[in-house]
């Protein structure tokens, strides 16, 4: 999956098309709701601030849910195999300085000291011929805040922040709120 | 944005802003998407170490309305500069786990505790009324031998030293451990042997001094992700650098090995002296650093694995009970004994390429070469886990590479305060704070003189350390019993014949105080809510001996209370008079009906600071509860235990500006280098070099062999079974496994098996299995791939996963000199279900 601008590009008409409608059905109150239907469903689909695995997980009224109901001395069921999500969309980040989890599968990367298979896409180099996001500017920065000329020997192991995702259904719900949420709450928040 | 406006609309008319720019389209202003208000957008960021493992990385932590919004990696802390790991990284998030204990929660049937009730509900009063009630009827049918405390090296240096002294002085018992026991004990008891005095020499400087690191049993990569992106980027960065991977099966550190070496488990042992044995027969011995600065020991041997003393590897070893004696002994003596460790023995031991072996132990005997070595739990959680600690040592003072930039044995440490507070505090069950110990009358005479209470409290006997305290707990003689910052159900071995049976013993009364239901907790008779981290003020102390504080910058949920809140309140409810012997409190009538909060906290010293020295624009919920500023108070009264004895702390206030210092902090200065001349104030000019901490000045060489492990695989149980962590979880995965992130990237716990072991039981990846010991089984899925690739005959389970919990399979044999557990080898077979 490496033909995410055609998937920008699609979702962006998209959105502009919805939007042309949406605004349209806003003047003429009195147009077909179907219109406005498909409006609202196409504005919500790429929202950046969807976390759905998040939203499902159970709200933690119970005190074995990592038990998974299990008694301490009991033996139950495992689940099987967790899959790592290669659907390669870009997640949102919790907060902007959050190392972006990785949207594809890595299974066979060689990385060690001799090659490193993340960065034949994501270096600098490279990025435009792969369409993959390029390493962030702090990545060549040495210990002393220094830019080199290539990648930081500090931040050569990419897993030591960046982690895949699987579809696994996280067992308890995070009460975690992003600076948006909060400012959004804030009761005396002027209107812009 | 109007004050109704729900995210989820900020949202859509972000899109519909764009797509009517994008289609000329002219919008109200109500619908403009970015916020630029001053104030509105103004975080407040404060310092903090991050409350995982023992590197002691100093983060930033962002408050917005009283929540912890964002972290990231503080670009002023030396240890880490800017970077966290994955974890570090999330650590915004670990407090918001939608299952927090918000309220105190007793097992009651019938309005009333049973020990089979129901998990209820109840107000502080309640659980403290009922839990003082325990502990008071405990103490008074069989004393305080069966009251016991299992503390932590995650606790902040004032919780375990307030637990020191509330269990040690107040109610005189010595039972009281912390979980560092499992971590760094026998670290400890490496140090204490060879140099007299606890923690490393040298400090994190050493990466980028070095020409080689050998990894000894540590997971770096994964274990200490930012210790590791130094050390790659010292061996990337200066191509003449060597790095040298010493496991039991291949996992990610390999990723960087020059030198990448598996071995047959607790055959490093063998290797350590084959290293020795190499220096010597080549000439490469350093003589006269050794001739001016060590001494020569024999240690006994055949000392037994710390089993039950009924165990027949118990009752047939020889040295069980006095696994520490030694004889002095000379370097030829030593030169003689280390003689039959040879590079061809060593081959058919540990099943090691011999050319391997060669360019390793070049590593240690080439004088131009300096070396840095790495270990941790692969050392520690080891039957023989001291010796080995001893050994390394060996190594560098025969070729003197110690004590200077470069070259430098460094013991890595598991937790966040395994260092500043289970050991610089001393609450294992046989020390007292600065390495001073219960069995020695002059340090008990210290400690009850700074402590100002009456000399005699101090019992002189050490209390049950953590792994006999489960087996105490199942033969009923440890009755009252309190947890706090640790999860030793899921932690400790053995659950299913020792820690289980124990707790749920309807003699014992059993406590858990966590933020989350740990299956500790689950396991409980009552549990209390705890705050965590910056729901606190704190402090942490680092590997490096780094001592670094924060400031609490949000409130607890609900009724959580931290644990030095929990510890002081608790003191308020007994009194000297049932705690004490009736014949010291007549000599020292002043005592007399006085609570034990009034003698240990409100003592005239702990007392001493008010509460408006807290630094404004910062909360302080201990110290608005106690009317003081407690954690000052301890602090400074803590720190007359090293000051001018070699373990000197800064000024509390010190802490709070800097990003940590390293101790000994003399003159406003830390100290990197200890023991060398010119780099620690306390070696005297013209030696060149003290080890203080032995009388003598000398450290000592330990002349120790290869003994077998206490279990190995057989017929029957035919594979080794290796323990250990991930980088996305931390230890038991009480928080990480609420953070949706960490918990997606490694969900859980599976059994890392060679694909030819798999094909031969025949089983694929993904099936399901049972892991069986000789003690218990679990259910797990086999993994063939991934980070870990296992040789034949060995396979490893990571414990994080409270859905799986290993230790129902692994044996409870300890370093007998250490007390600490082996979780690195035992018996197993695996078996589809």
């Amino acid at each position: 999956m490496r033909d995410k601008p055609l998937i920008a590009i699609g979702l962006l008409v998209l959105i502009v098309v919805a939007a042309v409608a949406f605004m349209a059905g806003r003047k003429a109150a009195n147009t077909p709701p179907p219109v406005t239907a498909t409006a609202a469903t196409s504005a919500n689909l790429p929202s950046p601030g969807a976390k759905p695995a998040a939203e499902e997980a159970p709200q933690g009224n119970q005190i074995d849910a990592m038990r998974r109901g299990i008694p301490v001395n009991q033996e139950g069921a495992v689940p099987s195999l967790a899959h790592v999500e290669n659907a390669d969309i870009k997640r949102n980040r919790a907060y902007p300085m959050q190392p972006p989890t990785i949207p594809h599968s890595i299974d066979n990367y060689q990385v060690d000291k001799n090659s490193n298979r993340c960065l034949l896409c994501h270096a600098r180099a490279n990025a435009d011929k792969f369409q993959a996001p390029p390493v962030s500017v702090t990545h060549y920065m040495d210990r002393d805040d220094q830019f080199l000329a290539t990648i930081s020997p500090r931040r050569y192991f990419c897993n030591q922040c960046h982690v895949v995702q699987t579809d696994a259904k996280p067992l308890v719900a995070n009460n975690f709120k992003d600076i948006d949420t909060i400012l959004s709450e804030q009761p005396e928040h002027k209107a812009n | 944005m109007t004050p109704t406006m729900t995210r989820r609309e900020f949202i859509r008319n972000t899109a519909v802003a764009i797509a009517a720019n994008v289609a000329g389209l002219a919008l109200p202003a109500s619908a403009t998407n970015v916020l630029l208000e001053g104030d509105l957008t103004q975080l407040k960021w404060s310092k903090a170490p991050c409350r995982f493992c023992g590197t002691g990385c100093g983060v930033n932590v962002a408050v917005k309305d009283g929540r912890v919004v964002a972290t990231h990696g503080d670009v002023h802390a030396e240890v880490n500069r800017g970077l966290n790991c994955v974890k570090g990284y999330f650590l915004s998030k670990i407090m918001y786990g939608n299952d927090r204990l918000t309220q105190p929660l007793l097992r009651k049937k019938d309005g009333a505790y049973a020990k089979d009730g129901e998990f209820t509900p109840v107000s502080w009063d309640e659980a403290f009324d009922v839990m003082a009630a325990q502990f008071k009827r405990v103490l008074k049918d069989k004393g305080p031998g069966s009251v016991g405390m299992f503390g932590s090296g995650q606790w902040t240096i004032w919780e375990g030293y307030a637990a020191n002294k509330l269990f040690k002085a107040g109610f005189r018992s010595n039972n009281l451990d912390p979980n560092a026991r499992h971590c760094m004990a026998s670290a400890v008891m490496g140090f204490m042997r060879t140099f007299g005095m606890d923690e490393p020499m040298g400090c994190y400087d050493d990466i980028e001094a070095t020409d080689a690191f050998v990894l000894w049993g540590s997971n770096m990569a994964e274990m200490h992700p930012i210790l590791w992106t130094r050390v790659t980027d010292r061996r990337l960065s200066n191509p003449h650098v060597k790095v040298a991977v010493l496991s039991t099966f291949e996992h990610r550190s390999f990723e960087l090995a020059d030198i990448p070496i598996i071995f047959t488990p607790q055959t490093d042992l063998v290797i350590l002296n084959y290293i020795a044995n190499y220096i010597i027969k080549n000439g490469k011995v350093n003589k006269d650093f050794v001739n001016q600065h060590t001494t020569f020991k024999r240690g006994v041997t055949d000392i037994g694995y710390g089993l039950r003393p009924d165990n027949p590897l118990e009752m047939k070893a020889k040295n069980a009970k006095d696994p520490t004696a030694s004889d002095p002994i000379d370097f030829e003596q030593f030169a003689a004994f280390v003689a039959p460790y040879t590079l061809e023995k060593a081959v058919e031991m540990t099943g090691v390429e011999k050319g391997w072996l060669e360019q390793l132990a070049e590593l240690y005997a080439d004088p131009n070469t300096k070396v840095v070595s790495f270990w941790t739990m692969g050392f520690n959680q080891h039957t023989r886990g001291v010796w080995a600690n001893n050994m390394v040592y060996n190594l560098h003072l025969l070729t003197g590479k110690i004590s200077m930039p470069g070259n430098s044995p460094f013991s890595l440490t598991g937790q966040p305060s395994a260092c500043g507070t289970a050991r610089e505090v001393g609450t294992f069950s046989h020390r007292l704070p600065a390495d001073m110990l219960v069995a020695n009358p002059e340090h008990r005479k210290h400690a009850e003189e700074i402590w100002n209470i009456p000399h005699g409290i101090i019992q002189p006997k050490p209390g049950f350390h953590a792994v006999e305290q489960n087996r105490k707990l199942r033969d009923g003689v440890l009755n009252a019993y309190w947890v706090q910052v640790n999860n030793n159900m899921q932690a400790g071995a053995n659950l299913m014949q020792e820690t289980y049976p124990g707790y749920r013993d309807p003699r014992n009364f059993i406590v858990v105080s966590d933020a989350y239901p740990t299956v500790t907790a689950q396991s409980a008779d009552l549990i209390l809510p705890a705050a965590m981290w910056v729901e606190k003020e704190g402090a942490y102390g680092n590997a490096e001996r780094r001592t670094q504080f924060w400031h609490q910058l949000v409130k607890a949920p609900g009724e959580a209370k931290s644990d030095l809140w929990q510890l002081m309140e608790f003191s308020k409810r007994f009194t000297t008079d049932e705690c004490w012997p009736a014949d010291l409190l007549a000599a020292n009538p002043q005592y007399k009906g006085k609570t034990l909060f009034e003698v240990l906290f409100k003592n005239g010293k702990v007392d001493k600071f008010p509460t408006s020295e807290i630094e404004a624009g910062y909360d302080n919920d201990e110290s608005a509860a106690f009317g003081f500023y407690v954690q000052k108070g301890l602090f400074e009264e803590y720190a007359e235990f090293g000051r001018g004895h070699g373990h000197d702390l800064a000024p509390f206030d010190a802490y709070h500006q800097a990003r940590g210092l390293r101790w000994p902090v003399v003159d406003g200065h830390e100290t990197l280098w200890r023991y060398r001349e010119g780099t620690d104030p306390y070696v005297k000019a013209g030696t060149g070099f003290q080890f203080y901490g032995n009388k003598d000045g000398r450290a000592v060489i330990w002349a120790l062999p290869y003994e077998p492990p206490a279990e190995s695989p057989d017929k029957e149980f035919d594979l080794w079974l290796v323990t250990g962590r991930v980088l996305e979880h931390w230890h038991s995965g009480s928080m990480t496994m609420r953070v949706p992130e960490l918990y997606r990237a490694f969900p859980e716990a599976v059994v890392f098996m060679n694909p030819d072991d798999a094909k031969a039981r025949g089983f694929k990846r993904g099936d399901e299995v049972r892991v069986i010991s000789r003690r218990g089984d679990m259910r797990s899925r086999i993994e063939t791939r991934g980070r870990n690739r296992m040789p034949t005959g060995v396979v490893f389970v990571p414990w994080f996963d409270a859905g799986q919990l290993i230790n129902k399979v692994t044996l409870d044999a300890t370093d007998p000199i250490s007390k600490q557990t082996d979780y690195k080898k035992c018996a197993v077979k695996v078996v589809a279900v």
